[in-house]
């Protein structure tokens, strides 16, 4: 039972050490709290224990404080790999949302302002935004899609829906460099014609928020936030492209592994190494989705900035919808890491684990370096977000990476017999939280409560130092995908 | 042929019972875009045709659910009845099917989208359920 191997390091700091389970590599170190830990399921140990025997993984396999069973990693799990040592790619180490991660956009409008509009503000962000099952974005051509594919949030901005300081504020400036659409499916490129821009469904939302509570005065200053501001948080991914890239090379891999000698203790976690031809070519086409998102996530901003214009009679603009940071939490990315002493090029894995970057680094804009990269964590529906920033201490210990979210502890079915979408939308619109959805099914699955306490997640992570609290949003209103 | 959607934190698993192979991936698909809409809110008034092969039996299962969930996102359509052979071939197994559906429209109760099959909690087995062999076929799917 791998729950009965973890040894307690520090107050937030848990390990399952090399030896315990044939095959580990490394460590499996879990951040958290004593009371997370009551709830941590066992099969996400048992995942965060597979993940340290896969080849060439450096220093711990990593769980975060929000950690739960997924397909392959724990999600809120994090591994890097050395290329130079025969370091793995996987597909369940990214998962099939390919990017999918948040972005928050300023306002310079307060509550007071915002509370008379409300309802048609949400209104006009629901009519405005495409979201749910089958919701359709802008419709491109080919050879406009592969552009896309090319520049990410660049080609939006360079067609007028974005803005150019918005890249300044993008992971990778919203373009990752290597990505090959060649390597990318002709069905991946059909079915992603029409869905620029668009939420798609689950656990996707745009929300507007007010910053509740400052805990960082200075790191809040450098994000632009302050108390009282109204912000929008947009949560969601690469939808259709990064789906079927991860399909068509799951499928691909599973053969090929056998050829490479590589065991894995769960099927999930089929693995290639990053320098085969099979590696390089998903690496490659899972960065053209990585550019869709960040395009995606510009396109939706473009939509509620025209949304806010309409509501407010003014332009975005001169509502200050400047945009604070987007960052990804389903990534694979080469990233320069300590090992050891040594610098090293490595392959983060971040599986529900959004990057988080210690100050100084370089690959954060001039006006965040000194400060830490603003590290998003959206709550789930009708609770708190948090604003992080990325510590040093986060960078030793775990490559720069934190939590994603809140972290299910209720399965979907089991949300869905204890709670109906109808009553949830009644009890949040008391508490001033307008939502709009599209499915009720779809809502119930979200019930509040049916996840790990966000402020708890937050906290646990805050306390062991890998990134700290910077402010805290109020949730006003929810477009649901 | 029975079908059922069952628990995962995250996700959803996807489970067909069938006295044969091809009945268990029918109860599969089936469980799958229950997931998707309310099944008896869906004609099927289109057709498609789908052939794969596969080494093993587990890895047409995961393609026979991803190509479907695949062409519903391409076309705009959620399939409602599925017609599925699965037969030995040469180097593993051959599925042959037709899937119905119809375009998705306002008059569907839509629930969530399925991103992909995985191969989590993959099995497709002969069990022994209450004195009686049947085949069953399962995946946890990413919602």
């Amino acid at each position: 039972m791998a729950i009965s191997m973890l040894k307690k390091i520090s107050d937030n700091l848990w390990e399952v050490p090399v030896g315990s389970v044939e095959g580990m590599r490394v460590p499996a170190r879990f951040y958290s709290s004593e009371t997370l830990m009551r709830d941590l399921d066992e099969r996400a140990v048992e995942q965060a224990v597979n993940v340290a025997t896969l080849p060439g993984i450096k220093k711990y396999s990593i769980a975060m404080p929000d950690a739960h069973w997924g397909y392959g990693f724990p999600i809120g799990g994090i591994a890097a790999f050395d290329p130079q040592d025969n370091g793995i790619i996987t597909v369940g180490g990214i998962g099939f949302d390919v990017n999918c991660g948040v972005r928050l956009i300023a306002t310079n409008l307060n509550e007071e302002d915002i509370r008379p509009k409300l309802r048609s503000l949400m209104d006009a962000l629901f009519e405005g935004v495409p979201a749910g099952l089958g919701s359709e974005g802008l419709h491109l051509n080919q050879s406009q899609l592969q552009e896309v594919m090319l520049e990410g949030a660049r080609w939006v901005v360079r067609n007028g829906y974005g803005w150019e300081r918005d890249l300044r504020h993008i992971e990778d400036g919203g373009m990752i460099e290597g990505a090959d659409p060649s390597n990318v499916s002709k069905r991946a490129k059909e079915r992603e014609a029409n869905q620029l821009g668009s939420l798609g469904s689950g656990n996707h939302y745009l929300e507007v928020q007010v910053v509740e509570e400052v805990y960082d005065p200075a790191a809040a200053k450098a994000f632009g936030l302050e108390k009282g501001q109204v912000v929008i948080m947009i949560h969601t991914g690469s939808r259709a492209m990064g789906h079927q890239i991860g399909m068509d090379y799951i499928e691909e891999m599973a053969p090929a592994m056998k050829r490479y000698g590589i065991q894995v203790r769960d099927k999930e976690l089929v693995s290639v190494p990053f320098n085969s031809p099979e590696g390089k070519r998903y690496f490659s086409a899972m960065n053209v989705a990585m550019n869709i998102a960040w395009a995606n996530r510009e396109m939706i901003t473009y939509y509620a900035r025209q949304a806010f214009s309409k509501a407010f009679g003014s332009d975005p603009e001169s509502l200050g919808m400047e945009l604070v940071y987007d960052v990804g939490h389903n990534t694979g990315k080469l990233e320069y890491h300590d090992v050891e002493g040594q610098k090293k090029l490595l392959l983060v894995h971040r599986k529900g684990s959004t990057r988080a970057l210690g100050p100084g680094r370089e690959e954060l804009p001039p006006e965040y370096r000194d400060v830490g990269q603003p590290v998003l964590i959206g709550g789930s529906m009708g609770t708190s977000s948090y604003v992080l920033k990325g510590t040093l201490k986060g960078l030793q210990e775990t490559f720069g990476s934190a939590v994603h979210g809140a972290g299910r502890k209720m399965s979907r079915t089991q949300a869905k017999k204890e709670y109906r979408g109808e009553q949830l939308v009644k009890e949040l619109e008391r508490r001033g939280i307008i939502v709009r959805g599209h499915s009720w099914s779809g809502l119930a699955e979200e019930a509040p409560d049916a996840y790990k306490d966000v402020s708890d997640v937050v906290s646990a992570v805050h306390q062991a130092g890998i990134s700290t609290m910077v402010v805290k949003l109020r949730p006003l209103g929810t477009v649901k995908g | 042929m029975r079908f059922e959607v069952y628990s995962h934190t995250a996700d959803a698993g996807v489970r067909g019972v069938g006295a044969s192979p091809s009945e268990a991936f029918e109860g599969a698909a089936l469980a799958t875009f229950s997931l998707m809409a309310d099944l008896e809110s869906v004609e099927p008034r289109l057709k498609f045709h789908v052939e794969l092969s596969a080494e093993s039996l587990e890895l047409l299962l995961v393609k026979w659910l991803n190509e479907l969930i695949s062409l519903s996102s391409l076309n705009s359509v959620i399939f409602s009845r599925f017609d599925v052979s699965v037969e030995e071939a040469s180097g593993g197994f051959h599925l042959s099917a037709e899937a119905w559906g119809d375009k998705i429209s306002p008059n569907m109760e839509l629930r969530e989208e399925v991103k992909a099959a995985t191969f989590a909690d993959l099995k497709v087995e002969k069990e022994k359920e209450k004195e009686k062999e049947q085949w069953v076929a399962q995946c946890i799917v990413d919602v």
